[in-house]
């Protein structure tokens, strides 16, 4: 009998198909099956919900509240909507500490006030404890307006777009796995973790026509949705992607490619060739944007998605199939 | 022939394949640890799991590896005590928290990991720590490469060697090479400057007649690399392990090419202590990952290739390790 492994969630092929399998086919709807960070309903609002598990639930750059407000404000933004109301619900094991409780709901709150989105509604769940640590889940569901003539979608790129990325990769999942796993790496490994509808505000426009978020699966696994999804080929230059010196130093060593590693405050966007130059410098005019830069754009040649390496060589830049290890040696 | 699974991964992803002269070809050598164990050392860590009492502790891909009938994380989704370690002495500190358990780690690697695990057991020697024991599926490079350039049915012109292994047993240890031999770091340029060296060897042979006049194996990963090695860490190894023959899959038995306990280690065997046997399983039907690993057949050749056998499904340990040649041609292409 197959059962649920680790790798069925880490946002690869194989979690792919169990929501392919098993979800979109009993739920099949016409506004599930847009596979966005949001759906589109009633006309001009974004809904989206997201679940967070984040172990260890501080960490440098954040903790699991900021995540998951985070993490919704972003699925709204990347559908171009403006996030207004978040629910939150509290999976709490019995013996965790209330003053960590209250630490990781002030900075929910500080995170609200930043995005300019409200909390609205609620749940609390206790349930028997089952770690040792004694942990906390917490989901998030948001709704936000799209402004007119806003159209954005991972099926809209087109064949001459440019694709922005708003700043350095990896950040995020190499400063989880290094807090979870204590490596004891010294430099400066802190996560993203940031609300990204302030960036998108000051680009958004009808000449932007995709937005995502690269978190699970990396850079790659959201280039790798979007030609599939708007039926383009993908170039993207290795050189152009800004990687953190540290963060490259600790991939390495870890023998795991930032390509495919989590972000949580980074957005890719896909604009008309023509608003490029003044995007990128509407991007970059942000506090979070200031490592932006245009790494490639869509193609008619090709199928999928390409890098052009550092020696000047195409090679094809696939989804990951399952979870990165660490390698033995 | 590149030896070492990390060049392989960075060759594929720098695309390096396709910037080379027509007349260079690389082929992939036995140096991924996951892909050189035998299936049924496999299924004895797997047969180690069930076992009441024990956690199962490993290095990354492992626990994916298919053994006959199962894998490690298959195991671990169904209840056994499965866990990912950093550092081997993490062992080491679960075996004090949990005393009631049997911690057993999974040995699997070259001479860059062996000295690391040797040394988590003299620890735990020092601090008579009784429930930690390892499965030692340990293998030494030297042998392989031997068996390598004697094998009839390939010709390797020259090896691109492993960067790490050869920090810790330095360039010394590959004098019975015949053919040129670059130890390479991993970079692009690295690994591109050290094809540059074999061809430049190559070339100084052709002009000899074919005699060698100095030691073949020149050192392009200088940075680290000393023709000694590290005498400290080769220390720590044979105080605890001595050199066995030993199974590699594809290739075969290679004579003092894996490693033992020696007997005032014995007690941290795991497979003594749990009296578990390593059995000759059959190798998955159709697949050419012996093959492979000796450089006989590239990733393209073999039939299950990107069909029956796919990272999501693998049939063969090539495809399952990120280190593997077959996995790195899946995920990067020709180039």
């Amino acid at each position: 009998m197959a059962k649920i492994e680790l790798s069925h969630g880490s946002g690869g092929n194989k979690a792919r198909n169990i929501i392919k399998d098993i979800f979109v086919s009993k739920f099949s709807n016409p506004i599930l099956n847009i596979p966005d960070d949001s759906a589109k309903v009633e006309g001009d609002l974004a809904f989206t919900t997201d679940s967070f598990v984040v172990d260890p639930i501080f960490f440098p750059g954040g903790d699991i509240g900021k995540l998951s407000v985070c993490g919704t404000v972003n699925d709204l933004s990347m559908k171009g909507a403006k996030p207004l109301y978040l629910s939150v619900a509290f999976i709490i094991e019995e013996g965790f500490e209330i003053d960590d409780l209250e630490k990781i709901a002030s900075s929910m709150a500080k995170e609200m006030k930043n995005a300019g989105v409200l909390i609205v509604t609620g749940d609390t769940k206790v349930i028997d404890r089952k770690n040792i640590v004694p942990q906390m889940y917490i989901t998030t569901s948001g709704i936000g307006k799209i402004p007119k003539g806003i159209d954005i979608s991972s099926k809209n790129a087109e064949i001459g777009d440019s694709i922005i990325l708003s700043g350095t990769i990896a950040d995020h999942g190499i400063a989880i796995m290094n807090a979870r796993n204590d490596f004891g790496f010294k430099g400066d490994l802190k996560s993203d973790c940031a609300c990204l509808n302030g960036i998108v505000g000051k680009f958004i426009s009808k000449d932007v026509r995709v937005l995502r978020d690269p978190t699970r699966g990396g850079l790659a696994a959201s280039l790798n949705e979007i030609a599939e999804a708007s039926g383009v080929g993908i170039v993207i230059e290795e050189e152009k992607i800004p990687v953190l010196p540290q963060i490259k130093a600790a991939c390495d060593l870890l023998g795991l490619d930032p390509m495919h590693v989590a972000n949580e405050g980074k957005l890719v966007a896909f604009v008309k060739h023509s608003y490029a130059d003044k995007a990128l410098k509407a991007v970059k005019s942000h506090k979070l944007g200031k490592n932006a830069a245009i790494i490639g754009k869509a193609v008619k040649e090709l199928s999928g998605v390409f890098i052009r390496t550092k020696v000047g060589s195409l090679r094809p830049l696939g989804m990951l199939e399952r979870e990165q290890l660490p390698r033995i040696c | 022939m590149e030896v070492c699974g990390t060049h392989t991964v960075s060759i594929s992803k720098n695309g390096i394949r396709g910037v080379l002269s027509k007349n260079i070809r690389l082929i992939s050598g036995p140096g991924c640890p996951v892909c050189v164990t035998p299936q049924g050392e496999i299924d004895a860590a797997i047969e180690l799991s069930k076992k009441p009492g024990v956690v199962i502790t490993t290095f990354g891909d492992m626990i994916r590896v298919p053994g006959t009938t199962s894998s490690l994380e298959k195991e671990k989704a169904g209840g056994a005590d499965v866990r990912i370690v950093y550092s081997p002495l993490d062992c080491l500190d679960m075996a004090k928290n949990e005393p009631e358990k049997e911690i057993v780690f999974i040995g699997v690697g070259f001479e860059t990991t062996s000295p690391t695990i040797a040394g988590t057991v003299l620890k735990a020697k020092e601090q008579k720590i009784n429930n930690f024991s390892v499965l030692s599926a340990f293998k030494l490079i030297p042998p392989a490469l031997e068996a390598i350039s004697n094998a009839k049915d390939i010709k390797v012109d020259g090896f691109i060697l492993p960067g790490h292994v050869s920090t810790i047993i330095g360039a010394k240890a590959y004098s019975f090479l015949k053919i040129p031999g670059v130890i390479a770091g991993f970079e692009a340029w690295d690994i591109l400057r050290a094809i540059g060296m074999i061809v430049e060897m190559m070339k100084g042979l052709e002009n000899s007649g074919g005699a060698i006049h100095e030691l073949p194996v020149q050192i392009q990963y200088k940075s680290v690399v000393r023709d000694d090695g590290n005498p400290a860490a080769l220390k720590v190894l044979y105080e605890v392990f001595e050199a066995a023959d030993s199974n590699w899959r594809g290739i075969g038995i290679i004579p003092g090419s894996g490693l033992v306990f020696r007997n005032r280690y014995k007690s941290f065997d795991a497979l003594r202590r749990f009296k578990v046997k390593v059995k000759n399983a059959k190798e998955p039907r159709g697949c050419a990952c012996g093959k492979i690993l000796k450089g006989a057949l590239t990733p393209f050749e073999c039939p299950l290739f990107g069909k029956k056998c796919t990272p999501d499904n693998p049939v063969g340990p090539c495809m399952v390790s990120s280190e593997g040649a077959c996995s790195a041609y899946y995920r990067y292409g020709k180039n």
